[in-house]
């Protein structure tokens, strides 16, 4: 097959390996799970891979990101991993729940979730899913609809493992939980996970999660995570990516709020050759609360691409988002934001904000925020600039003798920290300041004990 | 709440004052869509071959292309061959004075509160009218030819000046640009053409007024504007239609083009008839306004007040292309009933020190859809430029909608580019005030109206801003529930 024909069939491929393994992808796996699959695919194959005629990918071209003969896991491999060997966290004091993934598959050999609070659960999603259909019956494929998205619907017919936690009525997690998401591979590697996280009523929880890449194969992640947040339930959603050029991280979270939850979303994205952060929240309850969170520091040529849509479906809720940028050389950032306030979701206060700071002349930054409201009570805006560092502020600390570029640092730590300051975990906050000012000096900014002292 | 209920609805029943149809003898062609149409419009015309190829050139790159669906419009579908694609008050040899021109046209002017004597004319305003696109009388055409002003209908250009119109036909919209652009180009039968030659001011606004009068048609309307080095034009343009039950397309093209340190000034007050209460008739409105400032320093302004037209589908654009030059875009778009307007502005920045500004009021009520679309490009080369962007839209009621979809793309970094949006509705603390200090509901949600679409209103010449603001009350006061 020559390649202009295989570019125009991309999709073909994975459709066709689908086929191939389709064994394999049923064998050992839930019900529930494999009941979605061929639909998944058959929606995966109407919609095919997302170039930029598609309205939601329009400034992200994902069509090279699935070229590469990529290397599917479909069975759980036997890893001997030691956490403490191939990959420590770095960041001080940071007391979690610790769990390790790899290239999508779940390795509770070096959990450290004993200390979990009674009924909590946190286990693989393809054990569990086999253990209690009856939960996944309900909850499992609910928000994240394989019609309306390719990347849900090539993961839905791929999904086989991720995690699953379960946080029962009224139990407040203390400690953070973390996720390591290690991809390595002897091949360029295609991983797919899939998450399913329910919160009970008056549960609390956070988590963190730490994106990472330990050689420098070419890999794509695609991950889908449906959320469901019970009334008065609290969740603190923390991302943390730090990849590399060649990965492509394409990470898509839906969540569902009832009445009176709390939850906060932030992503920091600091490395990576390709991000796409697709982030849907439902609020269907009232005086539901979301904050959405999002910082990038970028630079060479990766890309990064965060796509929220907030549905207010019920009255007096609020939402508030605050994405911010920094791009340097020849990189590219991307924000998608969509406020939808639904007819009769009255008293709603939505606000939006998207502040990009442009570094280079090479560097390009697009961004689309968009506001459908049909209810008339409410207040809703948004705000988006693409500039530089104001040079009023700029003035105001070189009249006070500090030299031009250290006053140009201060001011881009500060437009950092308005999103880091977010951060409720110290350990985390402190941590990602750190890089960022590690960052802004010009030292690289990655987990300093990374494995890999790459280049890229 | 109830009494501002039915403030509400007196208010808004109020009724479409141009309904009425002229009684006039119309020359109107079979209905339908093909070669042989557009081979008999240019012949009716009397059109030379390049015109011909243009028209023809276009109707083949509008047949593969494909009706757009990405606005947020329901748009029923559109049967090109319903339409009938030329329809002109009968044509006699040029009118030489006011006594020949038809009474019936007349009437119908002076109904419209444009009168066609120039003696009766506010002082200062050239007007060309254009009645089922065949513009019907130019007037003041003398005292601007005595500046070198060319004001006149498109077709008394093609013939007069066909090297101007050879130049600068499709230069801002191709013919190809977009699907509605397309099918003007081909069928498009009349309009104004308006050259601004070196140096000169224009005395006077320059307006056109628009009508569609008879039934089953479709107006397409083609403008140009050229404005060459260091001169300077105000135009206006305004709109109405006749009440009918079954709905009127309406696709024109406007194109404008500034030479160094030009600057044009478009004011449109678009008042086509909207539908009635329950949404039924109305008049389509797809239209292609870009403006290119070609020159350095050059400057081009679009303000436009919209209330008319069941869909409006309207997005007038800026291309930068001089150095330092200037586009803004102001907006006041109105939608009540089931009216739905998906409408805003394109700034494309390609040269340095470019600047521009977009002000988008929108105001919806009834069951009503109002959305701002808008695009800030800044080309890599397009060093230091600045775009400042302020969306607003006021909800009057629950069961209308607004809608804010900018695309910003920024590819410099000594760029600032910045949008702001917000949606609200009327505060009630604002209307207790003014209620406070004896100023009912009605009063109140007016002043508040008016005050809000102030900032692009204070931008349109001193009649229209009188016109607008009176269209604004009609349109809308009281409507808040």
């Amino acid at each position: 097959m020559s390649v202009l024909v295989e570019k125009a069939d991309l999709s073909l491929k994975y459709t066709g390996h689908y086929n191939n393994v389709k064994e394999l992808l049923f064998k050992n796996s839930s019900e529930v799970l494999n009941a979605q699959r061929n639909k998944a695919i058959q929606d995966f194959v109407l919609q095919g891979i997302p170039t930029r005629k598609n309205e939601a990918y329009k400034y992200t071209n994902l069509q090279p990101q699935f070229f590469p003969e990529f290397k599917f896991i479909h069975q759980k491999e036997n890893v001997e991993a030691d956490l403490n060997v191939i990959f420590r966290c770095d960041v001080p004091q940071l007391s979690t729940h610790l769990n390790l993934f790899f290239n999508g598959w779940y390795y509770d050999k070096n959990r450290e979730t004993a200390n979990l609070p009674e009924g909590v659960i946190f286990e693989s999603l393809e054990k569990m899913a086999k253990n209690k259909p009856e939960i996944f019956q309900e909850y499992y494929s609910k928000l994240a609809k394989t019609g309306d998205d390719p990347l849900v619907a090539l993961n839905t017919a791929y999904a086989k493992d991720g995690y699953f936690l379960y946080v029962p009525k009224n139990i407040i997690v203390e400690k953070p939980i973390q996720l390591i998401n290690l991809l390595q591979a002897q091949n360029d590697t295609f991983a797919t996970q899939r998450n399913l996280i329910i919160i009970e009523p008056g549960a609390s929880v956070q988590l963190i999660i730490c994106d990472h890449t330990l050689n420098l194969n070419q890999y794509l992640s695609n991950s889908v995570t449906e959320i469901f947040v019970s009334e008065n339930a609290n969740l603190d959603y923390y991302t943390l990516q730090n990849q590399h050029n060649n990965a492509t991280s394409l990470n898509s979270v839906f969540i569902q709020q009832e009445r009176d939850s709390n939850v906060t979303t932030h992503t920091s994205s600091l490395h990576g050759g390709l991000i796409r952060n697709n982030l849907k929240i439902i609020l269907n309850g009232e005086n539901a609360t979301a904050n959405m969170f999002g910082m990038s520091f970028i630079d060479r040529k990766q890309h990064v691409d965060n796509f929220t849509q907030i549905t207010h479906a019920k009255p007096h809720c609020q939402s508030n988002q605050v994405y911010k940028n920094v791009l340097d050389h020849e990189s590219t950032g991307v924000f998608s934001g969509q406020i939808h306030v639904i007819r009769d979701a009255q008293k709603t206060n939505a606000f939006q904000k998207n502040n990009n700071l442009l570094l280079t002349d090479k560097a390009t930054m697009q961004t689309k925020p968009q506001l459908i409201i049909d209810a008339d009570d409410v207040k809703c805006s948004h705000g988006a600039t693409v500039g530089q560092i104001d040079e009023e502020a700029l003035f105001y600390l070189r009249a006070r003798g500090i030299d031009e570029d250290k006053a140009r640092l201060m001011m881009m730590n500060a437009f950092a920290h308005e999103v880091v300051q977010e951060i409720k975990v110290k350990a985390l906050r402190d941590r990602i300041d750190d890089l960022v000012e590690k960052r802004l000096n010009g030292e690289v900014a990655r987990c300093h004990e990374c494995a890999y002292n790459c280049e890229c | 709440m109830e009494e501002q209920d039915q403030i509400l609805n007196d208010v808004t029943q109020g009724d479409y004052k141009y309904g009425f149809v002229t009684d006039i003898e119309t020359d109107i062609i079979e209905k339908g869509l093909n070669e042989n149409v557009i081979r008999t419009i240019s012949e009716k015309k009397n059109e030379p071959d390049f015109m011909l190829d243009f028209r023809l050139n276009a109707f083949r790159k509008w047949q593969k292309m494909k009706m757009p669906n990405w606005a947020y419009l329901k748009i029923p579908p559109i049967d090109f061959q319903e339409i009938s694609y030329y329809a002109a008050p009968t044509q006699k040899p040029k009118y030489e004075s006011m006594d020949e021109v038809d009474p019936e046209l007349i009437d119908t002017f002076n109904k419209l509160g444009i009168p066609l004597e120039e003696q009766k004319l506010l002082a200062g305003v050239a007007v060309d009218v254009v009645m089922d696109s065949v513009s019907v009388k130019t007037t003041f055409k003398e005292a601007l030819a005595e500046k070198g002003i060319i004001f006149c209908s498109f077709s008394d250009a093609v013939q007069d000046h066909p090297d101007l119109i050879k130049k600068y036909l499709g230069q801002a919209v191709p013919v190809a640009d977009n699907y509605f652009a397309a099918l003007n180009s081909a069928v498009f039968s009349d309009g104004s053409f308006c050259y601004i030659p070196k140096g000169v001011r224009c005395p006077m606004e320059l307006s056109t007024y628009f009508r569609i009068n008879a039934a089953n048609t479709g107006q397409f309307e083609r403008t140009l504007i050229v404005a060459d080095d260091d001169s300077y034009v105000s135009y206006l343009e305004g709109c109405t239609a006749p009440m009918r039950d079954e709905n009127q397309l309406h696709a024109a093209v406007v194109e404008i083009i500034t030479h160094d340190r030009a600057e044009v000034k478009y004011s449109t007050v678009q008042n086509w008839y909207p539908g009635n209460k329950e949404g039924i008739g109305g008049i389509y409105n797809f239209v292609t306004k870009r403006g290119i400032c070609r020159g350095v320093s050059s400057k081009i302004s679009w303000t436009q007040v919209e209330t008319g037209s069941a869909i409006t589908w309207k997005y007038p654009s800026c291309v930068l292309i001089g150095d330092n030059s200037i586009g803004e875009f102001n907006s006041v778009a109105v939608t009540n009933n089931y009216q739905q307007a998906d409408t805003g502005s394109k700034m494309i920045h390609i040269g340095k020190n470019t600047k521009s500004t977009i002000i988008s009021k929108g105001i919806s009520a009834g069951k009503s859809d109002n959305s701002y679309r808008g695009l800030v490009k800044v080309m890599p080369n397009a060093k230091n430029s600045r775009n400042f962007s302020q969306c607003d839209s006021l909800l009057l009621n629950d069961t209308c909608g607004a809608h804010t979809f900018p695309y910003i793309e920024v590819g410099n970094k000594s760029s600032i580019v910045e949008h702001e949006a917000t949606t609200s509705k009327i505060g009630e603390d604002q209307i207790f005030y003014c209620n406070q200090r004896g100023i009912d509901t009605e009063k109140a949600i007016g002043m508040i109206v008016n005050g809000y679409a102030k900032e692009v209103l204070n931008k349109l010449p001193m009649e229209f801003a009188v016109e607008a603001q009176k269209l604004l009350q009609i349109s809308l006061e009281g409507s808040v529930g």
